[in-house]
C-alpha cells in the first residue's frame, strides 16, 4: 500500500510539473504585458511586475506604430474579424450541404469527388500561392479582405465537407428511405431532418474553422499589405518594427490581444475542440 | 384486383444476381410475408417495390398501375422499418404528420388523420414526446402510426420486429395481425423469422438465393414444402430429411430407411420404385407410442429406433434418435422417460410424410 | 460501399425544378475538389516555365528543379527538415503519450490538466513563435533569468547557436502540438475494452505490464496516424519559424516552406518557387502515399477477416 501511495504522489508531482511548464509561456506573456519596457530591459522577460503598466494595453490596442501606421493593433484585429467570421460561416454552411449531398445522396463519381476534397486538406499552401495570386488579380480582389474571405472559404470547404460528411455518414439509411417515402426532397430533408441533428458537428466545425482562419499567417502576409493585413501578419510586422527600440511590454499586450479570441473560443468550446481533433484525425 | 403484381423482376449489383426473375401476384387484403435467410434478396425486393432501388429488369404494378418510373412518394405506399427510422428531432406528432406536410395536406385534415391513428394505436399520450423518450415498443407503434396515417394502397414492413425483445415481439406480432384483420390492408412483410411468417401471413413467399422457392398459404408451406430448402427452413426444429429408398412390398410402395419400412404417400409416381428418395418428416409427427394423431382415425404406425439424447423443454421433450444412420428429431410428451442409448418405440403420423427427389430436391409426393 | 442505400440512379440534371439543388451540390463540391486539381496542375506547369516576377509561357524542362536542388538554401532547408521532422515528430508523440498516460490514471483535476496541455493548440504559430523567441533569447529570456539569479556561467543560447537553433523550433513545436497527440492517444487509451484489462488483471498482470503488453499494442494504429499528421505539420511548417527565428541564424533554421516563399516573393523567381513547392508536395506524398497504402491494405485485410 505504501508503494501505491508513493507512486501516486510521484504521478501528481510529474503531472503538476508538466502543467507548470506548459503554463510558463502564457504566464510570461501575461506578466510582461503589465511591465514597462525599461523594467524588462533591466531584468529579463521573466519576472513579476514592479509597477503595473496597464497602459501597455491601451498603447497596443490604439496607439502603437506598426510600420508607418500608428493605430495600434485595433484595425488589424478588425481585419481578422472581418475575414474570419464570414469565411467561417460560409465554409461551414457550404461544407454542411456538400457533406450532406456526398454522404446521403449517392451520385456518379461521388467517391472521386470526395477523394479530391480530402486531398485538399493535405495539399500544401505553397502549391496554391501563385494560382491564388492570379485569381485574386483577375477578379480584382488583390489586397482586400474579401479576397481573403474567398480564399479561406474555398480552402475551408475541404475541412468542413470532410467533417460533415464523416458525421452525416452515420445517419441511418432507413431514415433517408422513410423521408423519401414521406415525399421530402433534397432541401426539405436537409433542413427538417439533417440540420436539426447537426449542432454537434456544426459547433466543432465552426470552432475549428474560426481558430484556423484567425491564426492563419501565410495567406495574410502574401495577399495583403499595410493596413489590410490580419493580426497575425501585423504581429510579425510589429516585432520587425520594434527591433531597434525594444517595446516588449506593449508587444506582449498585443500578443495577448491577438491570441485572446481563439483562447476564449477554446476556453468555452474546448470540449468540442477535442472532438474536432479526434473526428478529423480518425478517418 | 391485385394489390401488387411483380413480373420477371431482375436485380444485378455488378456481377452478382441478387434477384433472378421474381414473379408475384398479391391480392387485395392479403398479408404476404417474404421470408428467407439473410442475403436471399428479400430486402432488396422490398426496396424495389418501394421505389428506393431500381430493378435491372422487370415490372412492378401497384393497384393496377405500373410504377417502375414513379418515385417512392407517389407510389401510394407506406413503409415500416426495422430501425423504426423515426426522425430524431421531431416529436411523435410531427413524425406522423411529416408525410402529409410534404404533400401539402391542409392542417385540419392532418389533425383528423392524426387523431384517428393515435386512437387506433393508443399512442395519444406520446404525441408530444421525442423518439429518444420512447421505449422500443412505443417507437414501433409510432412507426406504424406513420404508415397507417397515409392510408396507402400497400403497406411495406421491413423486419419491423427484429429489434424488439422476445416478449414484446410476441405481443406486437399479435397486434399487427389484429390490425390487419381490422383494416383489411394489403401488406408485404419481410422477415427472416419463420415463426413470424407462419403466425401472421395469409400467404408466404419463401426466398432463397434471389429466387422464390414457394409461394403459398402457411399450411401448404409447412406441410407440403415445395423443396428441401423450404422443408428445412420452415419450422423449428426443422423437418427431418432422411436418405431412403422407395420399394414395392406386397404391391404397395414402401419407404425403406435401414430396417424401417414406412408406407409411401399414395401420390408417389410408380417410376420412383427402386430409386433413392429423401424422406421428409416433421419432428412432431414422431411421438410417444400412445399418441393418437389427427382425430384418432389415422392408421397407427410405430417405429423402433435407438435414443441418443433427450432435451426437455418443459412443454415437451425433444428426442434425438438414429434412424437408418441419420440423426433425426422427435417431439414427445414431457412425462415420457427415455434412456439414452436404449432403443425405444415411437408413433409416426404416416399422413404427413413427404418425399423429395435427391437430385432436384423437389417435392415428389 | 459504406452506405447501404444506393438511391435510384439519378440523372445529374433533371429539369429546372432541380436547379437549386444542383447548384447547391455542385458549386461547393466543384470549388473544393476543382481548385485542388487545377491549382496543383497550375503550379506544376509554372515550375516548368522560365517565369520570374510574373508567370510566363515557355518550357525549360527540369531546369528550375535542378537549380533549386543545387542551391545551398534548399539543401540546408531539406537537411533541417530531416532533423526537425524526426525530432519534432518523435518527441511530440512521446510527450503526448506521456501526458495521455498520466491523464489516463483517473487523477483528480483531469479536466484542468487536459485543458492546460491542450491550450497551446488554440494559439497561432505566430504567437507561439514570438513568445518562445523571447523565452529562448539568451539576452532576455531563461538564460538571463538564471544568470541574474547568480549562476552566471549558465548558458542556454540555442537560439543564436547555428548547430542547435533548429531544436528551438522543435521545443516550440512540442509545446504547441503535444496536446494534440495527447488528445488522440487518450481517446485511444480510453477505447481499450474494459474486459481486456479485467482479463489481464485476473491473469495477474501489474499496471505497468498491462500498459506495455495489453494497452499500448492496441494503440499502434493511432500512434502511426498521429505521427503521419505531425510529419505533415512538420513539412508545412512556416509561420513558427518566421516568428521564432526568421530562418536564422544564417540559414540554420531554414525549412522548405520558407525557401518556396523566398523564391516566389523575395527573389521574384516564380518558376523556381513553384519547383520548390512541387518538391514539397512530393515530400508530403512520400509520407501520405505509404500511409494511405497501409490503411488500404489494412481495410482490405479486415474486410476479408
Amino acid at each position: 500500500m505504501r508503494d501505491a501511495s508513493l507512486s501516486r504522489a510521484l504521478l501528481y508531482a510529474v503531472a503538476f510539473l508538466l502543467a507548470f511548464l506548459y503554463l510558463i509561456p502564457l504566464a510570461v506573456v501575461l506578466l510582461n504585458s503589465l511591465r514597462t519596457a525599461e523594467e524588462i530591459v533591466q531584468t529579463s522577460m521573466i519576472g513579476w511586475p514592479r509597477v503595473w503598466a496597464f497602459q501597455n494595453y491601451t498603447a497596443a490596442w490604439a496607439d502603437f506604430c506598426i510600420a508607418q501606421t500608428c493605430s495600434g493593433i485595433r484595425p488589424y484585429m478588425l481585419n481578422s474579424a472581418l475575414v474570419t467570421l464570414p469565411a467561417t460561416l460560409l465554409s461551414t454552411l457550404l461544407g454542411a450541404v456538400a457533406g450532406y449531398a456526398i454522404s446521403l445522396w449517392r451520385f456518379k463519381g461521388d467517391t472521386w469527388i470526395f477523394a479530391l476534397v480530402t486531398l485538399g486538406v493535405f495539399l500544401p499552401e505553397q502549391m496554391r500561392l501563385i494560382p491564388w495570386t492570379i485569381v485574386l488579380r483577375d477578379v480584382g480582389l488583390t489586397n482586400t479582405l474579401a479576397g481573403l474571405v474567398m480564399i479561406h472559404t474555398v480552402q475551408g470547404l475541404s475541412f468542413t465537407t470532410l467533417f460533415c460528411r464523416n458525421y452525416y455518414i452515420a445517419i441511418p439509411a432507413d431514415l433517408m428511405k422513410a423521408a423519401k417515402i414521406d415525399g421530402a426532397g433534397f432541401f426539405r430533408i436537409f433542413y427538417r431532418i439533417v440540420l436539426p441533428l447537426s449542432p454537434p458537428i456544426l459547433i466543432v466545425t465552426v470552432i475549428w474553422q474560426f481558430t484556423g482562419i484567425w491564426n492563419e499567417f501565410l495567406y495574410g502576409v502574401t495577399f495583403t499589405t499595410g493596413t489590410q493585413q490580419p493580426v497575425t501578419a501585423a504581429l510579425i510586422a510589429l516585432s520587425a518594427s520594434v527591433a531597434d527600440v525594444p517595446q516588449h511590454g506593449v508587444q506582449s499586450a498585443a500578443v495577448v490581444i491577438a491570441a485572446l479570441p481563439t483562447l476564449l473560443v477554446y476556453l468555452f468550446g474546448g470540449r468540442y475542440f477535442v472532438r474536432g481533433l479526434t473526428a478529423g484525425a480518425v478517418k | 384486383m391485385s394489390a401488387l403484381v411483380i413480373r420477371d423482376l431482375h436485380k444485378r449489383f455488378g456481377a452478382t444476381d441478387v434477384l433472378k426473375g421474381i414473379n408475384l401476384d398479391i391480392d387485395n387484403g392479403d398479408f404476404t410475408v417474404l421470408v428467407g435467410p439473410s442475403g436471399c434478396g428479400k430486402s432488396t425486393l422490398l426496396n424495389i417495390i418501394a421505389g428506393l432501388e431500381t430493378a435491372t429488369a422487370g415490372d412492378i404494378e401497384i393497384d393496377g398501375r405500373v410504377v417502375n418510373a414513379i418515385p417512392p412518394k407517389d407510389r401510394d405506399i407506406a413503409m415500416v422499418f426495422q430501425t423504426y427510422a423515426l426522425y430524431p428531432s421531431m416529436t411523435v406528432r410531427q413524425n406522423i404528420t411529416f408525410g402529409m406536410e410534404c404533400r401539402n395536406v391542409p392542417k385540419p385534415q392532418q389533425a383528423t388523420a392524426l387523431e384517428r391513428v393515435a386512437k387506433l394505436l393508443q399512442i395519444e399520450p406520446l404525441l408530444a414526446r421525442k423518439p429518444a423518450q420512447l421505449s422500443g415498443g412505443q417507437r414501433q407503434r409510432v412507426a406504424m402510426g406513420r404508415a397507417l396515417v397515409r392510408d396507402p394502397k400497400l403497406f411495406l414492413f421491413d423486419e419491423p420486429l427484429s429489434n424488439l425483445d422476445a416478449k414484446l415481439r410476441v405481443e406486437m406480432r399479435m397486434e399487427i395481425k389484429q390490425l390487419h384483420a381490422r383494416i383489411g390492408a394489403s401488406i408485404v412483410y419481410v422477415t427472416h423469422d419463420q415463426i413470424e411468417a407462419m403466425t401472421m401471413a395469409t400467404r408466404i413467399a419463401v426466398m432463397h438465393q434471389g429466387e422464390i422457392q414457394q409461394f403459398a398459404d402457411p399450411d401448404t408451406i409447412y406441410n407440403r414444402p415445395a423443396n428441401l430448402f423450404v422443408a428445412r427452413f420452415m419450422g423449428a426444429p426443422p423437418m427431418n430429411t432422411i436418405p431412403a429408398r422407395l420399394e414395392a412390398h406386397a404391391g404397395r410402395p414402401v419407404v425403406v430407411v435401414g430396417d424401417t419400412h414406412l408406407p409411401a404417400p399414395p401420390s408417389i409416381a410408380p417410376e420412383w420404385l427402386g430409386k433413392p428418395v429423401i424422406l421428409g418428416i416433421r419432428p412432431e409427427c414422431i411421438a410417444e407410442p400412445t399418441r393418437q394423431f389427427g382425430d384418432g382415425t389415422a392408421p397407427s404406425l410405430t417405429i423402433t429406433a435407438p435414443v441418443e439424447m433427450t432435451e426437455p423443454t418443459g412443454a415437451e421433450t425433444i428426442v434425438v434418435l438414429r434412424l437408418g444412420g441419420t440423426k433425426i428429431l422427435a417431439r414427445v410428451a414431457p412425462d415420457i422417460r427415455l434412456v439414452p442409448g436404449a432403443p425405444a418405440t415411437f408413433a409416426v403420423d404416416a399422413r404427413k410424410l413427404c418425399l423429395f427427389d435427391p437430385q432436384t430436391e423437389r417435392l415428389i409426393a | 460501399m459504406s452506405h447501404a442505400a444506393p438511391s435510384p440512379a439519378r440523372p445529374l440534371f433533371a429539369g429546372l425544378k432541380r436547379l437549386p439543388e444542383f447548384l447547391v451540390i455542385w458549386v461547393p463540391l466543384l470549388l473544393s475538389a476543382g481548385h485542388v486539381v487545377v491549382f496543383t496542375a497550375w503550379t506544376t506547369w509554372i515550375s516548368f516555365t522560365p517565369s520570374t516576377l510574373v508567370p510566363v509561357d515557355g518550357w525549360v524542362g527540369w531546369r528550375n528543379y535542378t537549380n533549386v536542388l543545387a542551391t545551398r538554401n534548399w539543401k540546408i532547408a531539406f537537411d533541417n527538415l530531416l532533423i526537425f521532422g524526426a525530432g519534432f515528430v518523435i518527441l511530440t508523440a512521446l510527450v503526448g503519450l506521456l501526458l495521455a498516460i498520466i491523464i489516463d490514471q483517473r487523477i483528480r483535476g483531469e479536466n484542468v490538466l487536459r485543458s492546460i496541455f491542450l491550450y497551446p493548440m488554440a494559439v497561432s504559430f505566430v504567437v507561439t513563435g514570438t513568445v518562445w523567441s523571447w523565452l529562448l533569447n539568451p539576452g532576455m529570456g531563461i538564460q538571463k533569468l538564471v544568470n541574474d539569479w547568480g549562476w552566471t556561467s549558465f548558458r542556454f543560447d540555442w537560439l543564436i547557436d547555428r548547430d542547435m537553433a533548429i531544436w528551438t523550433i522543435v521545443i516550440a513545436g512540442i509545446w504547441q502540438s503535444s496536446g494534440f497527440a495527447m488528445a488522440l492517444f487518450l481517446a485511444g487509451l480510453r477505447s481499450v475494452e474494459a474486459d481486456l484489462i479485467k482479463a489481464a488483471q485476473i491473469d495477474g498482470a501489474g499496471p505497468v505490464r498491462i500498459y506495455t503488453r495489453v494497452i499500448l499494442p492496441t494503440l499502434w494504429p493511432i500512434v502511426i496516424a498521429v505521427m503521419v499528421i505531425l510529419l505533415q505539420f512538420a513539412i508545412k511548417t512556416f509561420d513558427l519559424v518566421r516568428a521564432l527565428t526568421g530562418g536564422g541564424p544564417g540559414l540554420a533554421t531554414q525549412l522548405p516552406a520558407l525557401v518556396v516563399y523566398d523564391f516566389m516573393f523575395q527573389r521574384g523567381h516564380l518558376g523556381r518557387g513553384s519547383a520548390a513547392a512541387v518538391l514539397m508536395l512530393l515530400t508530403l506524398l512520400g509520407v501520405l502515399l505509404p500511409y494511405g497504402a497501409w490503411k488500404y491494405y489494412q481495410r482490405r485485410r479486415d474486410a476479408r477477416a
